[in-house]
């Protein structure tokens, strides 16, 4: 059972204490991850989830991934870090080198569901994107911490230099797009929706 | 009956008006900042003075209270939107009046890079430090800062990014100044937040600095160590 995604944003998730192998990831991909685990009967991974509130300061992301793995080593026989650069400016990578981890490759969740070579090759930068995860949770990940709730004259600083924003769907649920395209409007972008799936997350995810 | 007594800023003393105005720039008050600054103007002060004691040290407040995590982002543009309001009213008198240059900085976001609010707090508050800033905005090629470094005759290069994959573009820059042989006519500072201090040596820069507040410092110091040098030598 999955938690709410309130409870993904601020508290995160605790292991099953079942399987071989410890995912370590930010609770906005938990939903897709016990997913995948159900989809593809990969019982031997475990799952714990940080919350993922994190996002919004990112410096506290390559210190609380670094307790997750000292607290969990040993009850397990590999972990695996299940976030990418996230805004660490090479933080986390270099940390999970020394802790000798592997993680996910790729700058951001964004980049590693539509595939880190796509994504690259798009060279894409006045996009704003949105996964499933943080259109349900738009305004908990952008509308509130941004004050555009009490100063919607701040749109311009924050999104004046964006052209559209990019749904990146990793199911196929009217709902989320619907939202999505109003979230769009919300910040004055243009809209498109583009079906990414699980892209490198569920690669990676294979590999173990 | 309204909770407070509503302030009329032309009834306070100059001392109690620069003190309101400190803390309507906290409080992202643009109106009553402009009329502060229309005040304090009226009242004789020099379009320096003004800027420095009313509008700077006011934001300064602001920086170290985001600093220590008391305000927010929001809460810290709103009070750049207000001193942004009243530097407007006081740019073109400071020119009449030949307020100091403390040195001239070029300033711009890396290409693939469109994040520039940190740019524009930094370009403000060393525009409020006396510091002419010739801004060449967002997603900028080399090309552009070496073309604006040489045109304007600058003292300082300002590069910002806010992404892991743009920040390494900093180096390209520096890359390049170096092969040009001109690397070391500039200062050059490097901002944005996945940057370090760890990062900003590695790729050669002079300096990283975390904030507005401490890129002002950094680029007065820098200036200050570049003219004792030239006066010893």
């Amino acid at each position: 059972m999955i938690p709410s995604d309130k409870v993904l944003t601020e508290e995160g998730i605790g292991p099953a204490h079942k399987g071989r192998i410890l995912l370590i990831a930010c609770g906005a991909l938990a939903r897709e991850i016990v997913d995948l685990k159900e989809a593809n009967g990969w019982t031997h991974l475990d799952l714990t989830c940080l919350p993922a509130k994190y996002h919004l300061w990112p410096e506290k992301i390559t210190e609380a991934v670094t307790e997750a793995v000292e607290k969990h080593r040993d009850s397990y026989d590999e972990i695996f870090v299940v976030y990418a650069d996230c805004g660490t400016g090479g933080g986390l990578e270099a940390r999970c080198a020394e802790l000798g981890v592997n993680m996910i490759p790729g700058p951001h969740c964004y980049s590693f569901f539509e595939g880190n070579d796509t994504f690259a090759a798009r060279e894409e930068f006045t996009a704003f994107y949105l996964t499933d995860f943080l259109v349900r949770q738009f305004d908990a990940f952008v509308w509130k911490p941004m004050g555009l709730d009490r100063h919607p004259e701040l749109r311009d600083m924050y999104f004046g230099n964006y052209e559209k924003l990019v749904y990146q769907a990793q199911t196929d649920d009217p709902a989320l797009d619907a939202k999505a395209e109003d979230c769009a409007k919300r910040l004055g972008l243009a809209y498109e929706r583009r079906f990414t799936g699980y892209g490198d997350l569920k690669t990676e995810l294979a590999k173990l | 009956m309204a909770d407070e007594e509503e302030i009329i800023l032309s009834e306070l003393d100059d001392e109690e008006l620069v003190l309101q105005m400190h803390d309507d720039l906290y409080d992202g008050l643009k109106e009553e900042i402009e009329e502060g600054v229309r005040i304090l103007l009226d009242r004789g002060w020099a379009p320096y003075d003004v800027l420095t004691k009313a509008l700077v040290a006011g934001m300064t407040i602001v920086g170290a209270d985001f600093r220590d995590g008391i305000l927010f982002v929001p809460e810290v543009l709103l009070a750049a939107n207000a001193m942004k309001a009243g530097m407007a009213i006081l740019k073109p008198l400071l020119a009449e009046t030949g307020a100091p240059k403390v040195g001239k900085m070029v300033i711009g976001t890396v290409k693939g890079d469109i994040h520039d609010i940190g740019k524009n707090l930094v370009g403000m508050m060393m525009e409020g430090a006396g510091f002419e800033v010739v801004d060449i905005g967002i997603n900028n090629p080399v090309e552009n800062y070496i073309a604006a470094l040489e045109r304007e005759e600058a003292d300082i290069l300002g590069m910002s990014a806010l992404l892991t994959t743009t920040m390494p573009y900093m180096k390209v820059v520096i890359d390049t100044m170096k092969e040009k042989g001109m690397r070391d006519d500039y200062i050059v500072l490097v901002g944005g937040a996945p940057l370090n201090e760890e990062f900003g040596k590695a790729i050669g820069a002079d300096a990283y600095c975390r904030d507005a507040a401490v890129a002002v410092q950094t680029a007065k110091d820098f200036i200050s160590r570049k003219h004792n040098k030239l006066a010893a030598g």
